[in-house]
């Protein structure tokens, strides 16, 4: 019976919050754009910033450096030169390449091998491709391993982490400042839009009160009109938002040296979208209801 | 039944709108709160349902202690009473029928029980016929009784009704008061707040004056007694000039 009633109740709740929808069509409309818009900017930079950190993963993944080692050391303490090297920090590990491999590779990768056929391989020097754990430490490391006695010298690629690295940095705060300025901007909104609701209603209220119904009871429907405003514009950003996301990585796969690139896919990362989007939907829709229907509850 | 013993109210803005009222109405009692426009009635009205609090002062409705009332409590007072109002206060979107439901769905009921009570309901205000209308399409007669069947559709202990009639010409005013009479006979306190004084003394019923927001008197003698208080402009003196009878 108990049951029978609540379920009675629920359903009147969401009748009541989804007519309100509708009977202020335009306002709704407007609330919802708001928070499609709002949580698109917000996905698109938070995707943004994944895509850099999963580029910069990779790049950490297969970062190295070249230690040139002294000519004048043997290829037996160069050998031996591994040890030292793996003692400094952040040095995940090392790769030992003669000068006649290295030679080897070298001519490998020209179109025309013929060009460089008098060169010996004592022109080049033994080194060792250093892998670090931290991209981020990398210069530090390089500082470490140039102390390294028998290293003659070394080389990287610094300016290409680095630069991929305040990338992220930047676009992760304009994430987050963006996430709390959109998030009160949204709340903001949809309180409004409730407020009219409870403005047009405040006669029904007032009714409600004078019968005796509690404060949970009149709280319900404009909870309800929220919540099914917040959602449905969650699950519209998200259609949104993967529409957005596919097209532009078609773009730069299209216009870019794609190798250079790798994009996630949209479908690796739906099951983290979704989520949060249906999820700031709703603490929207709930934040907004709230606060459009307290000033209505006091007496 | 209402206990108030020596209740004051001032309003925020300083005026002092109830001073020193008491007074008792039994379970069963149907009784009038006249007084001229200004002199508290619907000040004790508003103290009765909760929407003010009195400054000082002893407030007993239905059992309830409105002076230690936790604000979740409140609501299961006022389910103990049925209030109406001049201005009706019907929901206008809604038709008679579930303006009507309305009253009962708020407070949890079923829809099973809500479909037997309605219809039980508005046959005792006259208006079977008219349950599918809108507010706006009905008398203000008509819009008074949907009021007075949402008012009794939870079945209350007791009916507020403050000015019931003051939008109503006299003879739907008083089908209204015969209707309020019938209730009261059918077991449910009656308090109606009116300065019609024709229409009171139609009635042979308990009459409580009230001027300045003092009772200057409580018997069964009809809205003249009053009436000539207020013509001679004396101030009234607590409870001494209650009784004064005139001759008609
Ligand atoms: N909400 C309020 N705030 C301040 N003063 C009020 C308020 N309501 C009523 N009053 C004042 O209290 C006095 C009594 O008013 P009221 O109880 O409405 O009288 P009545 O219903 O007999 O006409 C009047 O002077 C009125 O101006
Ligand atoms: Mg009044």
């Amino acid at each position: 019976m108990k049951q029978k009633r609540s379920r009675n109740k629920i359903g009147y709740f969401i009748k009541e919050g989804a007519s309100s929808i509708f009977s202020h069509g335009f306002m709704s409309v407007s609330a919802i754009c708001v928070i499609i818009a709002c949580l698109i900017i917000m996905g698109s930079f938070a995707l943004v910033s994944v895509n850099i950190g999963a580029q910069i993963a990779k790049i950490e993944s297969d970062n190295q450096m070249i230690a040139y080692v002294d000519d004048v050391l043997s290829r037996e303490s160069a050998i031996a030169l591994e040890d030292d090297l793996l003692k400094v920090e952040n040095v995940a590990s090392v790769q030992f390449v003669t000068r006649e491999q290295a030679m080897d590779e070298f001519l490998d990768e020209q179109e025309d091998p013929s060009l460089f056929d008098g060169v010996e391989a004592s022109v080049l020097e033994d080194r060792y491709i250093v892998y670090v754990d931290d991209v981020e430490q990398i210069e530090a490391t390089k500082v470490a391993l140039e102390q390294v006695e028998g290293i003659s010298d070394i080389r990287l690629q610094l300016d290409v982490a680095n630069g991929i690295i305040t990338a992220r940095n930047v676009v992760m705060i304009i994430s987050i400042v963006l996430i709390i300025v959109l998030s009160i901007v949204s709340v903001f909104i949809m309180s409004n839009t409730i407020k009219l609701t409870t403005f047009e209603r405040r006669e029904e209220i007032a009714v409600m009160k004078m019968v005796g119904a509690t404060d949970s009871f009149i709280r319900w429907p404009f909870v309800y009109e929220g919540l099914i405003m917040g959602l449905f514009g969650g699950l519209l950003a998200f259609l949104l938002q993967w529409g957005i996301y596919t097209l532009m990585s078609d773009l730069i796969g299209a216009y870019s040296i794609a190798t250079l690139i790798d994009i996630i896919p949209f479908r690796n990362m739906i099951q983290y979208v979704l989520p949060v989007f249906l999820g700031a939907g709703f603490l929207v829709g709930i934040g907004g209801s709230l606060s459009a229907i307290k000033n209505y509850l006091k007496v | 039944m209402v206990v108030m013993t020596d209740v004051y109210k001032a309003y925020e803005n300083g005026i002092r709108a109830i001073n020193g009222v008491s007074m008792t109405i039994n379970d069963g009692e149907f009784v009038f709160l006249v007084g001229p426009s200004g002199s508290g009635k619907s000040t004790v009205i508003k103290l009765l349902t909760g929407e003010v609090a009195p400054t000082s002062g002893e407030l007993i409705v239905n059992d309830f202690d409105l002076n230690q009332i936790k604000p979740k409590t409140m609501p299961y007072m006022r389910r103990t009473l049925g209030v109406i109002f001049q201005d009706f206060r019907l929901v206008e979107k809604k038709t008679v029928y579930e303006n009507v439901a309305f009253a009962m769905r708020v407070v949890g009921a079923s829809n099973r029980e809500i479909r037997k009570r309605v219809p039980y309901v508005l046959e005792l205000v006259g208006l079977s016929n008219k349950q599918k209308m809108l507010p706006n399409e009905l008398s203000g007669g008509e819009q008074q009784r949907v009021a007075i069947a949402r008012a009794l559709v939870n079945n209350p202990k007791m009916i507020i009704a403050d000015e019931p009639t003051g939008n109503l010409d006299p003879s739907r005013s008083l089908e209204i008061m015969l209707l309020l009479e019938k209730i009261n006979e059918l077991g449910t306190t009656v308090l109606t707040v009116t300065h019609e004084r024709e229409l009171v003394n139609r009635f042979y019923k308990r009459v409580i004056a009230i001027d300045n927001g003092r009772i200057i008197s409580d018997g069964m003698d009809g809205y003249y007694n009053y009436e000539s208080e207020a013509e001679q402009g004396t101030e009234a003196e607590e409870n001494e000039c209650e009784a004064e009878t005139q001759p008609e």
